[in-house]
């Protein structure tokens, strides 16, 4: 990654350093030392990568100083500010130097600065969406731009004639066409740095950003056929050359495109190849992606259409066939170079606008185009939805028209482009550049200042992000088969009947060719969706443990159906899903009948992405593979983080709880930290265990403070054994599968002798392995937060049974197993020996409450973790409110041995 | 055909069937020149044989389910009111819909009707509610061969529950509407040219 952010960024110095070297000049003629010195000063060889490198951390950090205020940039969008603070620093360089220095280059601009921008929006353009709206993206990149330039540049030279625009303004007919052209194109980075924070909704941001990306064609070939013709002199211009700027167009865009597509081609063929090298799989993607804008822009292609064509082509591809972590890579490097990039660009446009010998003012000339801009994109917008909406499946309404022109920025690429006209040919340059600055600046700092008012005002429907669910995702495509079926029986072959026919040939030949045979699956959009699901659970599960337990709690509401299979499932289960480590982070909830035992295995498949059971000790410092050992360190580091930050939580949770009773606390408090070190200290374990311990300790404090002494020792072995109980805790669950109907009581919590537990015994992934103390401990930061509320519910129910044998309180809604399991049975006499087990209540109307509580954010899940500890109502009934609560797993201390 | 079915009066019962289904006479026009081309042998009806001998709906995945809807209540034949009445599910939305709606049963394009149709095609059984089973068929379908079978049951397992409220371990058309409650059926299960 590091390689390839270095090559693109290398790249630029050669070309940049031709602009800046001019400066700072006399402090690097330093006299020669005359012999050997042992100190020198060597500023000219490093000036130009050092200016560039500079430009780039003043851009950054000025990004950093505009989000430290929150206010600001939800008003101004960074584009305004960073164009500002290039006026502010070209006026100080300005000032200093008594001329201004810096530029926005156009070879820098369209060589270094612009393709980064370009692949990342190709690379992470939604591909259906584009091409579900590709005929209005095409219209109005095309027929749109073509109109605005003929349009605008008519009309200036119209108020010309009219002798509105002075005299000195020396320009023809052509000029102004050239004008025109330049100036009508939308501009992509300023569309999309605008449109990024306005979150309008998903078909308006692509049709207007697609517009921005497609419309560089017809830029590239207007503003060449015009210039060639300005240069040639109208007179010379034969009919030949009108038909030939047609013909340009087609192959510019159509080449362009060609030139994406074959370079996409390439990387994805490439990248079947990359198993053993995966280290410079980001490298291949930003070479070949470069590869292709140089080589479009070498053969006066479209390079802007090439390289988005090759991200929007290959990614599909690249994705399957890279590694997870290079594709991590490939995103936040592309991110990274564009947005620098971005930044750059906005900084250097407000720089270059302080050079004022560059440019000449005409107010005639300067209103009318503002007027002429903004008027012709309104209606040109207007007149090509009126015609699209008769095609349109959903029409685009008014207000859409309104955000559409009303979101025609221009931007950069003017700049440079009028930049690059030849001065000798078009006498009237300096009036174009002062005009093009004016209007790229009105359009960036005014239209993006207000834009963001207009669209809450208008209430234009903004995009609604929501997580994908796999419904959503089989639904679309039985959908898309439908609609392909029924054009087929229509007889019609429309967009539905292409895509189809893409698919299959897609899914027969080039998916074939283009794919590694183990990343088939990947390609599947809806196992895709579920790997995702997977693991989003399985990150936020780690994140938060009680928080994730209402995710998982959709599995709950299915349960009572399979209460026929639960029994020969569990023995499967322990059979089969022990063979290999049991790290499955969603044991506990979906582990519970025969089918959910391909689930299990399924999640091992998944997490072993992401936590590696087995431990691999690699002593390898290669440059070319990453080791292991890195990221099983770094994911031990995070479970450390997570569980300090929830011991952190716990306590105060824990002073919470016991605020009736301040004698305990402290001392308990004390004694804990004990345990951690003892934990640490004998058993080596990780102390993650303290999670569940601190409940332990809780339900103590709760209790009495008689018990308390007695206590103690109990908890210092409990501090010894965190893991144990927790794997006590899953295969206890495990059994309890059947029992899923019945709602509440939880007896039966004994104390687990000091080593191995018949879980470790019975259970093989439970043994022999260190490393995974670690993962299932994870268990207790789902558990914990539940049994807070568990240990108040507890404590009481333990005061009563004091007095009374334990389980006294059966539940009415308690049902008994069909029969006990008899190979269970015999394997863990201990923990069926005990006569009521631990069960929960899963109410179904939990499910509904558990599946919009997975979806609220991390800081939500703080404060559902204090929320059992109030209101909680007996243990009876669960309401949705307390829904992460539903997993009650309770101690009852009468049941102790 | 020309001379024969240029005329929107040669279809059988015409008014009837644009009541119903709201097609406008040009489309009557195009689905009857359609169904008289897919009608082989002229015999006035089609049959499942003239359907599954259109190319592409043998590739696709849910053709022979789609075919199936063509044939409720195990029907052999089709005419052209049943056939038009099937499509009529994928004309898009009016703009009006508010204001005609009160008196006439609702229009076979709205929402619901649009996700009828496709909940039939899960529902094999018709019992109103897609099994575990019948999911699982479906996404073998979908999915394709890459996925293992026990991969496919775990999808299958984690798609019923995600749409599951009530926990009867099956999605009932209620639950199936809601599933898709934030999608644009009204977009997604139209055909522009069915107007």
């Amino acid at each position: 990654m590091l390689r390839a952010a270095l090559a693109l960024l290398g790249l630029p110095l050669a070309g940049a350093g031709a602009a800046e070297e001019p400066t700072q000049e006399p402090e690097s003629r330093g006299e020669p030392p005359p012999g050997l010195a042992l100190f020198r000063w060597q500023w000219h060889e490093v000036e130009a990568p050092y200016l560039v490198a500079l430009w780039i951390l003043v851009a950054s950090l000025a990004k950093i100083v505009f989000h430290l205020s929150r206010k600001v940039t939800s008003l101004v969008p960074e584009s305004c500010l960073l164009i500002l603070l290039g006026l502010v620093l070209g006026g100080i360089v300005l000032a200093v130097a008594k001329k201004a220095e810096y530029q926005l280059e156009p070879g820098t601009f369209f060589l270094f600065l612009l393709p980064p921008i370009v692949l990342d929006s190709g690379y992470f353009m939604p591909s259906r969406l584009f091409f579900d709206n590709l005929g209005a993206i095409l219209t109005y990149a095309v027929v749109g731009t073509l109109w605005n330039a003929f349009t605008t540049g008519a009309a200036l030279w119209g108020l010309q004639q009219a002798g509105l625009v002075a005299p000195r303004v020396q320009a023809g007919l052509l000029d102004f066409l050239l004008f025109g052209s330049l100036i009508s194109a939308v501009d992509p980075v300023a569309v999309l740095a605008v449109f990024e924070e306005v979150h309008v909704n998903e078909t308006l941001f692509i049709i207007v950003f697609g517009e921005s990306l497609l419309n560089d064609a017809v830029t590239v070939v207007l503003y060449k056929v015009c210039n060639s013709f300005v240069e040639m002199g109208s007179a010379n211009v034969q009919a030949t050359d009108y038909l030939k700027g047609v013909a340009s167009l087609f192959v510019v865009s159509l080449g362009g495109a060609a030139v994406g597509l074959v370079f996409a081609f390439l990387l994805a063929l490439t990248t079947r190849f990359t198993k053993r090298v995966r280290i410079i799989e980001p490298l291949l993607v930003f070479l070949l992606a470069y590869a292709a804008y140089l080589t479009a822009e070498m053969a006066s292609l479209s390079a802007i259409l090439a390289v988005t064509m090759c991200g929007l082509g290959c990614k599909k591809y690249v994705e399957a066939n890279i590694s997870h972590k290079s594709r991590t890579a490939v995103k936040y490097t592309m991110k990274t170079l564009a947005s620098c990039a971005e930044t750059v660009i906005f900084m250097l446009l407000g720089i270059s606008a302080v050079d004022s010998s560059k440019w000449a003012w005409d107010s005639g000339l300067v209103l009318g185009t503002l007027f002429f801009i903004l008027f012709f994109r309104a209606l040109g917008v207007v007149l090509q939805t009126w015609m699209l909406n008769q095609f349109r499946l959903v029409p685009l309404d008014k207000i859409d028209q309104v955000v559409m022109s009303y979101g025609g920025l221009r931007g950069a690429v003017a700049f440079a482009l009028v930049i690059l006209l030849d001065k000798t040919k078009v006498p009237a340059k300096d009036y174009f550049v002062a005009t093009t600055i004016v209007v790229v600046f009105f359009t960036v700092i005014v239209q993006g200042l207000t834009i963001k008012p207009l669209v809450k005002w208008l209430k234009v429907k903004r995009s609604e992000h929501h997580k994908p669910t796999l419904n959503q995702e089989l639904h679309e495509h039985t959908f898309d088969h439908i609609l392909a079926a029924v054009e087929d029986v229509v007889g019609h072959h429309g967009y539905h009947y292409w895509r189809d026919r893409w698919e299959q040939f897609d899914k027969k030949y080039l998916s074939q060719l283009l794919m590694r045979r183990s990343a088939y699956r990947i390609r599947d959009q809806i196992w895709d969706v579920y790997y995702r699901l997977n693991i989003r659970d399985a990150i936020s599960f780690v994140d938060q443990g009680g928080h994730v337990l209402s995710s998982t709690g959709l599995t709950l509401p299915s349960m009572p159906s399979r209460n026929s299979v639960a029994e020969t499932s569990v023995t499967n289960l322990l059979r089969e899903s022990g063979s290999g480590a049991c790290l499955d982070l969603q044991v506990i909830d979906t582990v519970r009948s025969g089918r959910d035992r391909e689930d299990a295995v399924m999640h091992h498949l998944l997490c072993g992405g992401l936590y590696k059971p087995r431990r691999r000790y690699k002593a390898s410092c290669s440059r070319h593979f990453i080791s292991e050992d890195a990221q099983e360190r770094q994911d031990k580091e995070i479970f450390q983080q997570n569980m300090k930050r929830r011991l952190e939580s716990f306590k105060s949770t824990k002073h919470n709880i016991c605020f009736t009773k301040n004698k305990p606390r402290t001392r308990k408090a004390g004694r804990k930290k004990d345990g951690v070190a003892n934990a640490e200290a004998t058993n080596g374990k990780p102390p993650r265990d303290l999670g569940f311990q601190d409940t332990a300790a809780v339900i103590l404090t709760v209790e009495s403070e008689e018990e308390d002494e007695s206590d103690s020792s109990e908890t210092e072995k409990e501090d010894d054994e965190g893991i144990i109980f927790v794997a006590r805790a899953t295969s206890e669950v495990l059994q309890e599968g059947k029992f899923s109907g019945s709602l509440e009581i939880c007896p039966s919590p004994r104390i687990i002798p000091p080593s191995p537990t018949c879980a470790e015994k019975e259970l093989p992934w439970k043994s022999g392995q260190g490393d995974l103390a670690v993962y299932v401990s994870s268990e207790t930061t789902k558990i914990v937060p539940v049994d807070m509320q568990t240990g108040w519910n507890q404590s009481m129910s333990s005061l009563e049974s004091l007095a009374s044998p334990p389980c006294t309180q059966a539940p009415t809604l308690t049902r008994l197993p069909p029969h006990p399991l008899g190979t269970e049975e015999s394997q863990a006499p201990l923990e069926l020996s005990s006569d009521p087990r631990p069960s929960f209540a899963f109410p179904p109307s939990l499910a509904k409450a558990g599946r919009s509580r997975s979806e609220s954010s991390a800081d939500i899940s703080q404060q559902q973790e204090l929320q059992p500890l109030m209101g909680h109502k007996g243990h009876t009934h669960l309401s949705p409110g307390t829904a992460n609560s539903h997993w009650c797993i309770q101690f009852n201390r009468g049941g102790r041995l | 055909m020309g001379s024969r079915g240029s005329h929107a009066a040669l279809i059988p019962d015409v008014d009837s069937i644009r009541r119903e289904t709201g097609f406008s006479q040009a489309s009557l026009l195009r689905l009857y020149h359609r169904f008289r081309a897919l009608d082989r042998n002229k015999k006035g009806y089609l049959s499942r044989m003239d359907l599954q001998q259109i190319g592409a709906l043998a590739v696709n995945p849910l053709g022979d389910r789609i075919i199936d809807s063509f044939f409720p209540d195990g029907s052999q034949r089709l005419d052209f009111s049943g056939f038009v009445r099937v499509l009529a599910h994928f004309r898009p939305i009016d703009d009006d819909t508010g204001v005609r709606d009160p008196k006439q049963p609702e229009p076979l394009n709205s929402r619901m009707n649009k996700l009828r149709f496709a909940f039939q095609l899960y529902d094999l059984d018709q019992d109103g509610k897609i099994s575990r089973h019948e999911m699982l068929q479906v996404l073998r379908l979908m999915v394709g061969v890459q996925v293992t079978e026990e991969q496919l049951e775990s999808i299958t397992d984690r798609t019923v529950q995600e749409a599951d409220e009530d926990g009867d371990g099956a999605v009932s058309f209620l639950e199936f509407t809601k599933s898709l409650e934030k999608m644009d059926i009204e977009q997604k299960m139209s055909i522009r040219i069915l107007k």
